[in-house]
């Protein structure tokens, strides 16, 4: 690969400090995943990624991704060249068309989300070999009101997510019936983000 | 007390450097060189290089030193550095036809066609110890021969005509090649991921295995088909460039064991084959390596699986020195907060059982009207 | 002469020594681990320069989760003090240059192996064990492509029985470390060999907990507040080892005690085996009956990694 097939798109800045940046993104991901629905803050500053990919959603993606780990795009990142010029040049990771080969899957317009069971599920033997998926929404506040248990929370957590696909929840809580296999889920909204692994339960709340 | 080792730091400090007076022995005799190591103990050398997966003599001719001659040590040592390195990609496959000849052995054939080259070996010396070599005494110049053009190809290769021998499996172009060093191991693996395990493996632990299927342990009829050692090309396909650039030139031995086959419902009769390629001039792992292949590949063949070289688990998750000494080792580590768990079991079991004791000799004591003395008494109160 | 040559590069190491694909590597495994609490997730552990069996699973998951601003606390057998300890300490604080401690409270990162800190620990701290052998089932069974199928038809009938025979033989189940545990209600792990006097704090732990196996390749995890069960049955149910005695040094009740034999005469006493637990209490005026006693001088004796001034002498 030589620099000058590079948009200036794919040369806009990612991690200035890849070693502690790194760090700092994966705790953030770590910790929002052992702790399904609480907001957790993540250190995204700096890194200026081309439209529509959001610094949360880049920050995951330059921490988590390599070229071990293919990746899928949603339509409205796919569509962008310089989305992909980016993540390339960044991660060194391969772009699939198919959800089903994707370590992880990145959603910058999460109305559009495919189904949850598109992507790999893992098997029985194998639930690890599944896909996360890093999905970027509005707000935390808006959209139907839902409670979470299980491991990571000790009694019980709200959360809310928007804007998610209509069917969304209903899909999330077959995801939860799946276990062991399943897909994880990190939301990110501005410099926040929320996790939702496999092992989360969903209640809809009544309000 | 072994328990508290309060101060710990300290005495670890004083522990090497103890470690490393012992280690430079007498300091009126002068120091070993590397140079004198890599030059002098090669196959120690080779066997550290291979065992170590890395080929660098310098390096792992400090590793021997610095591990006072202990090669598993010295192996971990090289493992050690060689997962810091750089990964740039995966060379081409070695073309050990193309290989630059120092000695070749076929047990099979008198003769075939480069012919036999005995080269440098213990075969056939007399095991006695050489006193003159104590001295250093004087040393005869080796006898050369003009290096011959005429090809030297595989013993394999020229038996596969008649379609008496099967066939080398030809991976498909793009196929992946596993690599146990990045990927974690799962079961079946393939055979890839087993000769890569079995080349790092240790060469006891190879050795007995394939002693043990001569023994009739998983029997497989093995011939030499051929030995060879001497020096292969090694390429690496440049991406930028498209065409694979040589980076140097590295020294293995290569054994491919014929082995006699009945056949199955799906297979003529005919010879199959176990592989090894080690590097240097380690010709007892490179044999054992091609025997103890040949018996995991006992599923494939349709045998029936009774021996532990059989054993795709057994063999690949015990041949790895390093981690078996690690694991061996860490029983020097304290565990007595395990132990304290088990005194106490061990303790309480024990009461009960001379209770136990107790009640029954007591009843039998009753039961035949007599007093009898109970010699457990004592231990049962503890 | 074939000249050897050898480039010194020694001490260019990258933060916490891992390079950063082997820390992403490891980081993805630890994350599949939280989102399948109990599973454990193959992981492709790289050589270290310490012995497998040594602490390398519990080191590499470490070096992956650690950075610039956290404080480590690294204890083996509940001691800051003993030999292993001290390495792996020493290679953090060489490799990452981060502060290190002896305090539990202070502490943002513990690794541990065979004990669980008598203090209860934080939401704001993580746990790491070392793990030598991760299968639960493995002495039951000892291939793995038999143990995974038993993980994924949650086919634990064999460690039922295997836990039965003992009550059946020995009137009580004969395991006082590495002692299993349910997970969530679904996997059965082993939580490395602590002895099962901790196996209730692992129960909604506030804390995060990793354990990390190098030699066997896996990592597996607990998030907080997951209910973790003691494998056990209803005529015996499970239950932990319980001492006679206070600690000789600190009184502490209700703690893991180590047995110290003093002379060969049978004289012995038990002692705290968290040093840092039992150094704070003393600190905080807390004298056990041998505190005094010259014959344990050497127990009480401050530790090299802490400030505190000892209350029993």
């Amino acid at each position: 690969m030589t620099a000058r097939l590079l948009s200036a798109a794919a040369l806009s800045p990612g991690f200035s400090d890849p070693v502690h940046q790194g760090q700092q993104v994966f705790r953030s991901v770590m910790m929002a995943l052992a702790r399904p629905g609480r907001l957790t803050a993540i250190e995204a500053a700096g890194i200026q990624p081309p439209a529509p990919l959001t610094p949360a959603l880049a920050a995951m993606a330059l921490a988590l991704a390599d070229y071990d780990t293919p990746l899928w795009l949603d339509p409205a990142l796919a569509r962008s060249d310089a989305v992909g010029q980016f993540l390339k040049f960044h991660t060194g990771a391969s772009v699939m068309t198919s959800p089903l080969e994707a370590t992880f899957a990145l959603v910058s317009d999460a109305r559009t989300l495919p189904a949850l069971s598109s992507f790999a599920l893992g098997t029985l033997e194998y639930p690890d070999r599944s896909t996360t998926l890093l999905i970027g929404v509005d707000s935390f506040t808006g959209g139907k009101a839902v409670t979470l248990t299980g491991p990571g929370i000790e009694t019980t957590q709200p959360l809310r997510v928007s804007p998610v696909p209509v069917t969304f929840w209903d899909q999330a809580e077959d995801n939860t019936r799946l276990f062991p296999r399943g897909v994880d889920m990190v939301f990110a909204a501005g410099n926040e983000i929320v996790g939702l692994p496999r092992s989360t339960s969903i209640t809809r709340s009544e309000a | 007390m072994y328990v508290a080792v309060k101060g710990g730091e300290k005495a670890i400090r004083n522990a090497h450097r103890l470690m490393a007076t012992k280690r430079r022995g007498d300091r009126s005799v002068p120091g070993l060189t590397l140079d004198q190591i890599a030059g002098q103990l090669a196959i120690a050398v080779t066997r550290v290089m291979g065992e170590g997966s890395l080929y660098d003599e310098g390096l792992a001719a400090l590793a021997i030193k610095q591990a006072r001659g202990d090669l598993i040590e010295a192996v971990f040592l090289l493992r050690a550095y060689r997962t810091t390195l750089p990964r740039f990609g995966y060379s081409e496959p070695v073309d050990t036809g193309a290989m630059l000849v120092e000695r070749r052995i076929s047990a099979t054939f008198k003769d075939l066609p480069g012919g036999q080259l005995l080269g440098p070996t213990f075969d056939y010396t007399h095991r006695l110890l050489d006193f003159k070599l104590a001295a250093d005494g004087e040393l005869d110049t080796p006898l050369t021969a003009e290096v011959t053009e005429t090809a030297m190809p595989r013993v394999t290769d020229l038996l596969s005509g008649e379609g008496l021998i099967e066939e080398d499996v030809q991976p498909e172009e793009t196929a992946a090649v596993g690599d146990l060093t990045r990927e974690p191991l799962s079961f079946p693996a393939g055979r890839d991921l087993r000769l890569q395990n079995l080349a790092r493996g240790d060469e006891g632990f190879l050795l007995a295995l394939a002693y043990s299927t001569q023994r009739g342990y998983g029997r497989t009829h093995p011939f030499a088909g051929e030995i060879r050692y001497g020096a292969v090309e090694v390429e690496f396909f440049a991406e930028e460039l498209g065409f694979a650039v040589p980076l140097g030139r590295i020294n293995v031995t290569e054994c491919q064991m014929v082995n006699q086959f009945k056949g199955s419902a799906k297979v003529p009769p005919q010879f199959t084959r176990g592989y090894g390629l080690v590097f240097g001039q380690v010709e007892r792992k490179a044999m054992s390596m091609a025997m103890v292949d040949r018996s995991l590949r006992c599923e494939e063949l349709g045998e029936e699986r009774t021996a532990p070289a059989q054993d795709e688990e057994f063999v690949m998750s015990h041949s790895d020195n390093v981690q078996a000494t690690g694991f061996v080792e860490h029983l020097k580590l304290p565990h007595y907060v395990d132990f304290q768990a088990e005194l106490d079991l061990v303790r309480r079991m024990r009461g009960e059982w001379f209770d136990r004791q107790a009640a029954d000799q007591a009843a039998a004591s009753d039961a035949i009207g007599s007093g009898a003395t109970d010699t457990s008494e004592k231990e049962a109160a503890e | 002469m074939t000249a050897v040559a050898i480039t010194e590069t020694e001490g260019e190491y990258n933060f916490a020594y891992l390079d950063e694909q082997t820390k992403r590597m490891i980081r993805r495994a630890i994350l599949k681990g939280i989102a399948i609490p109990g599973y454990q997730v193959p992981f492709a552990a790289r050589e270290m320069p310490m012995p497998y069996g040594w602490g390398t699973g519990g080191v590499q998951v470490t070096a992956a989760v650690l950075g610039r601003e956290d404080t480590l606390k690294v204890i083996d057998q509940g001691s800051d003090d003993t030999t292993n300890a001290v390495a792996i300490r020493g290679f953090f604080e060489k490799t990452a240059q981060v502060k290190t401690t002896s305090a539990t409270k202070d502490a943002t990162i513990i690794q541990t192996r065979h004990r669980i800190p008598e203090k209860e620990l934080t939401e704001d701290q993580i746990l790491v064990f070392q793990v030598p052998i991760p299968e639960p089932l493995r002495f039951l069974e000892p291939r793995e492509t038999e143990t995974r199928k038993m993980h994924a038809l949650e086919e634990y009938g064999l460690m039922h029985v295997k836990l039965y025979e003992d009550i059946a033989h020995h009137g009580r189940i004969a395991t006082t470390y590495a002692y299993p545990v349910k997970v969530a209600d679904r996997y059965v792990m082993d939580p490395s060999p602590t002895p099962k006097f901790d196996n209730p704090k692992i129960d909604n732990m506030k804390a995060l907990q990793l354990y990390g196996a190098g030699r066997e390749k896996r990592i597996y995890a607990i998030p907080p507040y997951t209910k973790v069960k003691s494998l056990d049955f209803d005529d015996h149910p499970f239950e932990v080892q319980k001492f006679d005695k206070p600690c000789g040094l600190c009184g502490a009740r209700h703690v893991y005690l180590d047995e110290v034999v003093l002379d060969d005469q049978g004289g012995r006493m038990f002692v705290c085996s968290d040093s840092d637990y039992c150094e704070e209490r003393r600190a905080d005026g807390h004298l056990g009956d041998m505190a005094a006693n010259p014959a344990a001088s050497h127990l009480a004796g401050k530790s090299s990694g802490t400030a505190k001034t000892e209350a029993g002498e």
